[in-house]
């Protein structure tokens, strides 16, 4: 056996070089093979790659997908979103649970299944849903889930467990999966026809700083949601002076309730590499890495066939499209359960086969980005838009939108609403026009951009998706009237105790205690001063966080506090002066009482 | 070589091209509390004591890089408040118990909250379980007393050439991990720059606690950053 681990691992090492910058992939291949990356596993890798066991220990705790300790052959995966939640995960958990015999976190006594759940996966318009193994499964109730075990526990497959598949390319041999597009509106950017190769003709035709003018000219912002001027970016990177720069793509689309990259993935593919080519030509890059969210590792084998066919078109590789000088190629990096990795900085930090923190900045990527070289990291959105722009040209896209906003947006909507899916829309559509097309029930808060936003209520659903006013990286998450903003705001929190890396006191620390906090005035042990407090720790978190994780993550109880406040001033009230509210003296004894061994009768 | 010139709470400085804040701040003797930055490490910007407004901004000194007409604010209300909140932070994260950690006395994060006026933590203790390493025959490490600063990582790799620690999790699970199981399988030496490196009483050579009397420990003479602040006196 022993034998058996040192020569896959070799293997898998020596198919990456043994290029410790491509720990990720290493991991991968060994938790592939083996269920999970053993101590005695690590040993090995840290040896042939020439690192340490703590680097490579380092690297997978990192990582919610990646194990130390072996897991079922079967891992599923459900996802704990709120949208999910709202959905019917209880139930869905609580069937699985029982049907497999086991509690969420464990693995059955036959080492078959392993059962535990998992933050947004992309599918909340298809919630509830899960991953098994990379295989997603959507639209789970409790009696579906307990077939699926039934089935599951018969042939250990989760590929048999697509009976039907989704609409368009989901039918693709090499994607065969039931997710649905859920395209409810096609706009002109993104859901147009496109033929490979004719942007990029139009590029190769000007000058790379033609393509940066007009890229400006098109006034596109990054569709991450941060609304970096994309023009600008790039050029900032293409005059950094350096022998090699990089194209990253972030399809690491992690924020809750986003998933409309998911769609343009499936159906655009050729569009977003085609993006990421001509942002290479314009910065002078040969290399191009789409890091892929592991939650979306079932599109990767169609992705790379996608890549192969533009390669064999001479729309990747050597001398593109004849042109003498450009050469270009893309490769996938998978990522492993890391919401933080969305984060440029860290996204980079994960590609070069490091643990996902954030780096410092400055310096900022597009001047010292992947392997210390200048960088572009834009949203996969980004680059589908940018090829659309070369196509049809500055003015056509500026004329889209609002006057300060160009172009379209594509919204992932999920929630309370009839029609859940992805939209393309124009810039300046108000949050009502969106409800209404989605066919919204009695809606009384809307969450636009996630949880990193802040929710807002019906006085504020004339506002406009657009940078000046309501920004949006595409998530859009409805809730009817009956919702309890309270709980959505602590699950949320929770969410980013869970994704914060950890580097950084405020955000570690703090979000600990904000949630502490929280979970005091919600349980009826607040005071009014703890609101106040609220407010101060929340300020501190957001202005000493090292990055967007931490800078953003108080935003869902802030947003609960001020747009919703009377939902937290009913709950606290003033206590008797000396007497903290949180001291339970019953509870306080338990331990004492357990070594003696008696139980006080004053308590 | 050209200078840049830029402020600190209304002062006119300068400081040189690729300088960060806190050092050009300390070479005019104006000293920027700091726990997480060390000698001439590359900095980690973790702890985030040294955070200043930076053209509005808050950014870590430690890290940010002085350009020309900054205007940085260091001696601020608003700055003392989120300095004394992280390093309340720091405490109620871990269990710090100053009154008999054989540290006290030469201990950074004790030395800051006396400077800060921190007398008790105004946040609630988290009271966390942690380890204590005692394996190797001349130095232990206190997993009640890290407050995950980096020094060690980077000291033992920069400046040791060996690479005996490093973080393992992520979020509130993060900790401090030795290369191997213990520190024992480790080839950290007694002698190694990385055992004097540690500002808290976590990474500590055994069989020397308590050798200095009270009165006579670094921070028992002058308050941290006194060393700095003299130069501008």
């Amino acid at each position: 056996m022993k034998q058996a681990l040192a020569t896959v691992v070799q293997e898998i090492c020596k198919k990456y070089d043994f290029d410790k910058q491509r720990m990720m992939d290493i991991v991968l291949g060994v938790q592939g093979r083996f269920g999970c990356i053993s101590v005695e596993a690590m040993d090995l890798i840290a040896e042939m790659v020439g690192s340490h066991r703590v680097e490579v220990e380092s690297v997978v705790t990192f990582y919610s997908f990646l194990s130390l300790k072996p897991q079922g052959k079967v891992v599923i995966r459900l996802c704990d979103d709120i949208v999910d939640w709202m959905k019917g995960y209880d139930a869905v958990a609580d069937a699985m649970s029982k049907a497999l015999g086991i509690t969420m976190g464990e693995t059955t006594s036959d080492g078959a299944i392993t059962l535990t759940k998992t933050p947004c996966i992309g599918m909340s318009d298809q919630a509830p849903a899960a991953l098994v193994n990379d295989v997603v499964v959507t639209n789970l109730s409790p009696e579906r889930a307990q077939d699926l075990i039934h089935n599951l526990r018969r042939h250990l497959d989760p590929q048999q467990l697509v009976t039907t598949v989704g609409d368009g390319n989901h039918s693709h041999p090499l994607i065969r999966s039931m997710v649905r597009n859920n395209i409810r509106r096609r706009g002109p950017v993104h859901f147009a026809d496109f033929e490979a190769g004719q942007a990029l003709k139009a590029t190769l035709a000007m000058d790379p700083e033609a393509v940066i003018a007009t890229i400006r000219a098109s006034r596109l912002r990054g569709r991450g949601g941060a609304g970096f001027a994309t023009g600008l970016k790039w050029e900032l990177c293409r005059n950094t002076p350096s022998d090699r720069r990089y194209v990253l793509c972030n399809a690491d689309e992690g924020e809750p309730g986003t998933f409309k990259d998911r769609v343009l993935l499936t159906e655009c593919a050729a569009q977003v590499f085609e993006g990421m080519t001509i942002a290479g030509y314009a910065i002078g890059a040969d290399t191009g890495i789409v890091y892929l969210r592991g939650e979306y590792a079932y599109l990767r084998p169609y992705l790379e066939q996608v890549l192969e066919e533009r390669r064999a078109n001479g729309l990747l590789g050597r001398q593109i499209q004849g042109h003498p000088s450009f050469h270009f190629d893309i490769r996938i990096q998978m990522g492993a359960g890391a919401y933080v990795c969305g984060e440029e900085t860290a996204l980079i930090s994960s590609c070069e086969g490091h643990r996902g923190d954030p780096k410092n900045r400055p310096p900022f990527p597009p001047q010292c980005g992947y392997l210390d070289r200048p960088t572009i990291v834009n949203n996969v959105e980004s680059f589908s838009a940018a090829a659309r722009i070369m196509l049809k040209g500055a003015p056509w896209f500026e004329a889209i939108g609002s006057e300060r906003t160009t172009g379209t947006k594509l919204l992932s909507v999920s929630g309370d609403c009839r029609k859940p899916g992805v939209y393309e829309v124009p810039f300046g559509i108000s949050a009502r026009e969106v409800l209404e097309l989605a066919e919204a029930d009695n809606p009384g808060a809307v969450l636009i951009g996630g949880p990193c936003r802040q929710m807002l209520g019906p006085d504020r659903f004339s506002g406009r998706i657009c940078y000046d006013d309501l920004a949006t990286g595409g998530a859009f998450i409805i809730f009817n009237r009956a919702r309890n903003k309270l709980a959505i705001a602590e699950r949320y929190l929770d969410f980013f105790i869970d994704e914060s890396c950890g580097h950084c006191t405020p955000c570690r620390v703090g979000l600990q205690l904000l949630k502490n906090l929280v979970h005091k005035v919600v349980t009826g042990a607040g005071e009014p001063s703890d609101l106040a407090e609220m407010r101060r720790l929340s300020n501190i978190i957001i202005q000493t966080s090292r990055c967007g994780l931490g800078q953003a993550a108080p935003n869902p109880v802030l947003g609960a506090l001020e747009n919703f406040s009377a939902l937290y001033t009913d709950l606290v009230s003033e206590r008797s002066p000396g007497l903290l509210s949180t001291f339970d003296l019953s509870r306080a004894v338990v331990d004492a009482e357990l070594r003696v061994g008696r139980q006080s009768k004053y308590v | 070589m050209k200078h840049i010139e830029f402020t600190i709470d209304g002062k006119t400085m300068t400081a040189k091209p690729g300088q960060t804040i806190l050092k050009a701040a300390e070479a005019h003797g104006v000293y920027i509390p700091h726990l997480c930055a060390y000698k001439d490490l590359i900095p980690h910007g973790s702890c985030r004591v040294c955070s200043v407004r930076c053209n509005g901004r808050i950014q870590a000194a430690c890290v940010q890089t002085v350009s020309e007409g900054m205007i940085v604010e260091n001696d601020t209300p608003e700055i003392h408040e989120f300095r004394k909140a992280i390093l309340d932070m720091l405490f109620v994260e871990g269990n710090h118990f100053c009154m008999f950690c054989e540290k006290s006395g030469q201990c950074e994060l004790q030395a800051l909250a006396y400077r800060f006026g921190i007398t008790a933590p105004q946040f609630p203790l988290l009271e966390p379980e942690r380890e204590l390493d005692m394996s190797h025959p001349d130095v232990y490490l206190d997993h009640n007393r890290c407050i995950l600063c980096g020094r060690c990582v980077r000291v033992s790799q920069d400046l040791d050439n060996k690479n005996c620690f490093q973080f393992v999790g992520r979020g509130h699970r993060k900790r401090l991990k030795v290369n191997g199981e213990a520190l024992a399988e480790t080839d950290l030496r007694v002698t190694d720059a990385v055992v004097a490196s540690c500002p808290v009483g976590a990474l500590m050579k055994k069989r020397v606690g308590y050798a200095i009397p009270i009165g006579e420990r670094h921070f028992d003479q002058q308050p941290i950053g006194h060393a700095i602040e003299e130069k501008n006196s």
